[in-house]
């Protein structure tokens, strides 16, 4: 039972103040929203930097929640299930990562999008998105393709993203959106 | 005319759509699993609208926050109430929340409709 301690060691030392491992739907979403909002608001943050926060947190957790009920018809409720996601906190910033499975054959496709957005500054952003808004349907999976898009504008920063092996046919996509804690 | 009237809850906002009041109203928060069929309904309710609108409408939006998929709705609300005459949008955002001020100045950007901007 050692991993029990190792987990706990591992959650403080990389600061994180939220873990959600398991199904993910929109459920789950709300509750997850509902649990670092309480968090948000009992540690006084700006409320500039916590509305942010929120709208990282929706976009990430949506994003799963689509891409794993589109998964889930394929490959099993084993991969659905899969998807993790967390917050951390530093004197810095907030951290709002995800990992959750895609198929190798959409990774291209992905890494370009990222690299793309992370090619763009803010107004260059800003632009992207009117574009994909007025120019865009909503797909069947309910995205507009807007997510990483505002999820970019909303942190300022670049995505962090890496994809892990996990079989022949699926990585594991871990995505970090860093928001910086604004100071008074 | 019938009232449109959506209870908010903690993913949807809260709707009015009074034409007798001349109440023309979402707000709250907005991140519905399936924005399109959540706002299907206000889209329909404008289309019957349109047909014989007020002379004028103030069509208010106080949105505390919205999410993309929402966001590509909330346009495509803006584009169904373009063609009504006298029609003009309220855009209120809170007064610190500069992310939801530019929101609406982009929707502005997006659409032929006068915004006024509010604070609260």
């Amino acid at each position: 039972m050692n991993y029990i301690y190792d987990l706990h060691r591992t959650m403080m030392e990389q600061k994180l103040i939220l873990v959600y491992e398991g199904d993910f739907t929109q459920e789950t979403t709300k509750s997850i929203l509902a649990m670092a909002e309480r968090n948000l608001d009992s540690s006084a943050e700006e409320s500039s930097t916590k509305r942010k926060v929120f709208n990282v947190m929706v976009e990430a957790l949506q994003n799963i929640v689509k891409h794993s009920s589109e998964q889930g018809l394929k490959a099993g409720s084993l991969i659905s299930k899969s998807a993790i996601f967390m917050i951390s906190k530093t004197d810095s910033h907030y951290c709002v990562m995800t990992g959750n499975p895609i198929p190798k054959n959409h990774k291209g496709e992905l890494i370009d999008t990222l690299n793309l957005l992370n090619s763009k500054d803010k107004d260059g952003l800003k632009e992207m998105y009117k574009e994909i808004i007025k120019n865009s349907q909503i797909s069947d999976k309910g995205g507009a393709g807007l997510g990483f898009v505002d999820m970019a504008r909303k942190s300022g920063e670049k995505l962090e993203f890496l994809f892990a092996e996990m079989n022949e046919e699926y990585d594991f996509f871990c995505l970090k959106v860093n928001v910086p804690r604004d100071k008074e | 005319m019938d009232i449109l009237n959506l209870e908010g809850a903690e993913d949807t906002p809260k709707i009015i759509l009074d034409k007798k009041n001349g109440i023309f109203e979402i707000s709250g928060r907005s991140l519905p699993e399936d924005s399109a069929e959540f706002y299907r309904p206000v889209l329909e309710w404008i289309e019957a609208y349109q047909a014989s609108p007020n002379a004028t409408t103030e069509f208010v939006f106080k949105l505390e926050y919205f999410n993309t998929a929402s966001s590509k709705l909330i346009l495509d609300v803006l584009s169904a109430l373009e063609d009504i005459k006298g029609i003009k949008v309220i855009w209120c955002f809170h007064e610190d929340d500069e992310d939801m001020e530019e929101a609406g100045e982009e929707f502005s950007e997006l659409v032929e409709i006068p915004f006024e901007f509010k604070t609260y």
